[in-house]
């Protein structure tokens, strides 16, 4: 059996950031695996195990078990990539070329790259965190299952897929300390959320001189041309939020400012003394 | 009042387990403003469950017609996306608004998608002069960006608690819609439902929070956390990861996924303040941020903020109960 994790590099704004233009300066801004696709990826490395381990009993459906990575980015990005090869994942593909990176890649544009990329893998399950924390979009995964025509759930916490691999159960995490608890039929694109496991730490495997190479995609690779990832969007600004809250910030040392909120606490009537 | 101009909006309504949520009744305000914009009738559907009570329900001050699709019992994102999109191409409106709820992330990008309609997520602010331009958060809600979407007509969700609900009776049309779905057939199925995070502290019914977030980095700190709150009397609650680690009972989460609580005061100490754990806060009567990055995000809804270590902070604020 196959999963193809999506994952992406995510942008965190560092302290003391500045807007430029309609985006963060670059220069204030730092990289990482998104918080949210880690997850994916140990969710993804244990239904292979599982599948792993059930094959040395017995002849399950996917006595030979692969995960995938895929990854649209720059060069940059392969330093994430390299982490989610040490925790666990086999093979990784990193997608983009020129004309890639001079488009405003939207929902729509990712959808296209993603499902060129699972028509070539074909896996049986497809995995991606909810929502990247850079753009905070939350659809892509969604979007790719309509796009490939398989089945989805959105927002999940825990998976098991039956042996067979015909279907998935799923609890998907509700709003209020409410879990859905559902089933799909397979393939399908299964969107993760965060605390649904104890992701692994990156091991030193992967990293070595003899670590398998990434492998790069562009349009063409895919059968896509520069029309993929045009996009109706236009960014036209940025800015520091301002919900007309105006905050009271204590001032003075430490134990000036902790009299301060005691006082306040005081004042509000919620301690004595 | 008769419905049948053009439509400008469809809005889709969001219910779960026989109670419309909150967020239906904030959506027909986005929706509307947006319908005024546009220059149209706003529509509303209504998909599964007693579609009818819904409807009557959802007939509020400026919605023209609810459409009510009456097939199933409970969402299900097969039986949403297939609805939806059958009343899209009916209705042909210019603007399909949904919630950015679970469940809206559930089915919007499968109806965006198969209906090829460029998609605004997590819309907080909409304005529309000869085309839409949209207001949402990113970086983890410390930045505010618009977006201008050169197509019609496109689709949107909408954040929970960014419109204000609208609940003056209306005078809608409500319009059964014929949409015959076999749901035996679908290719996915809900089971049912559990409830977690049950436990006997209620933290929703609290005057004063203490409220415990990543800051703390490790499990042996959460002493400090228990001194104050026996120092102050307050209850104590946290922000999602903490729960996640095993450290706090599911019943102490405060946020999207966990309760929603309104506090005369709530201490909110090393919460970053995403938008997930906002959503379950922001009634606060009163909000004191203590962080150490003076960027945070929870300093943009706190009354009053103290930027500093909470290492630090917290054994002061300790040391004046004593």
């Amino acid at each position: 059996m196959k999963v193809l994790v999506a994952v992406k590099e995510v942008a965190e704004a560092t302290d003391g950031f500045e807007i430029d233009g309609v985006d963060i300066d670059r220069r204030h801004l730092a990289y990482g695996l998104n918080e949210w696709d880690e997850y994916a990826v140990e969710t993804g490395v244990r239904v292979a195990e599982q599948f792993d381990d059930a094959a040395d009993d017995a002849d399950a459906a996917g006595a030979d078990t692969e995960v995938v990575s895929v990854t649209i980015g720059p060069e940059r990005a392969e330093e994430t990539v390299r982490t989610v090869l040490a925790k666990g994942v086999d093979r990784a593909i990193r997608v983009w070329d020129d004309d890639i990176a001079a488009a405003e890649l939207d929902v729509a544009a990712k959808t296209r790259l993603l499902a060129a990329v699972a028509a070539e893998e074909e896996p049986d399950l497809i995995l991606t965190g909810v929502q990247a924390s850079d753009d905070e979009f939350g659809a892509t995964g969604v979007s790719l299952a309509d796009e490939l025509g398989v089945e989805w759930a959105a927002v999940v916490n825990r998976v098991e897929v039956d042996d067979a691999l015909a279907r998935a159960r799923v609890h998907r995490e509700l709003e209020g300390g409410v879990e859905e608890l559902s089933e799909v039929d397979l393939p399908a694109v299964l969107t993760v959320q965060v605390g649904s496991t104890d992701p692994r730490a990156a091991s030193p495997i992967g990293d070595g001189p003899d670590a398998e190479p990434i492998e790069r995609r562009g349009l063409a690779d895919l059968g896509l041309d520069a029309g993929a990832v045009e996009s109706p969007f236009r960014r036209t600004g940025a800015s520091v939020p301002d919900r007309g809250v105006s905050t009271t910030y204590f001032d003075g040392d430490t134990d000036e400012r902790a009299a301060g909120v005691a006082d306040l606490l005081r004042d509000e009537g919620v301690v004595d003394g | 009042m008769s419905a049948d101009g053009d439509v400008a909006v469809l809005g889709v309504a969001d219910h779960r387990r026989g109670e419309l949520r909150d967020v239906s009744f904030e959506l027909v305000t986005a929706c509307r403003e947006l319908a005024d914009a546009v220059g149209g009738e706003l529509h509303l559907a209504v998909v599964a469950g007693d579609v009818e009570r819904f409807a009557e329900m959802l007939d509020v001050e400026g919605v023209d017609a609810v459409h009510t699709v009456d097939e199933g019992e409970e969402f299900n994102h097969d039986l949403y996306a297939a609805a939806t999109a059958a009343l899209v191409e009916e209705l042909d409106p210019t603007a399909l608004v949904m919630p950015n709820s679970v469940n809206g992330l559930d089915y919007a990008p499968a109806v965006a998608n198969a209906l090829d309609l460029p998609l605004v997520s997590d819309a907080v602010g909409l304005s529309y002069d000869g085309g839409l331009e949209a207001t949402r958060e990113m970086y983890g809600s410390k930045v505010e960006t618009t977006v201008a979407v050169d197509e019609e007509p496109f689709a949107v969700t909408v954040r929970g608690g960014e419109w204000p609900p609208t609940d003056a009776p209306g005078e809608a049309e409500i319009r059964p819609f014929a949409f015959d779905a076999d749901e035996s057939a679908f290719p996915s199925r809900v089971l049912g439902f559990e409830e977690v995070g049950g436990g006997d502290v209620d933290i929703a019914d609290a005057e004063f929070l203490v409220s415990i977030g990543r800051g703390i980095e490790e499990e042996e700190n959460l002493d400090l956390i228990y001194d104050l709150v026996e120092a102050t009397g307050a209850t104590l609650s946290s922000s999602r990861p903490l729960v996640d680690n095993g450290w706090l009972d599911p019943a102490r989460q405060v946020g999207q996924s966990g309760k929603q609580v309104t506090p005369d005061v709530y201490l909110a100490i090393g919460i970053s303040g995403a938008v997930q754990h906002v959503a379950g806060m922001k009634g606060s009567e009163t909000i004191i941020a203590v962080n150490d990055d003076p960027n945070a995000p929870i300093f943009d809804i706190a009354d009053y903020g103290v930027v500093g270590d909470l290492f630090e902070v917290v054994p002061a604020l300790i040391e004046q109960f004593e």
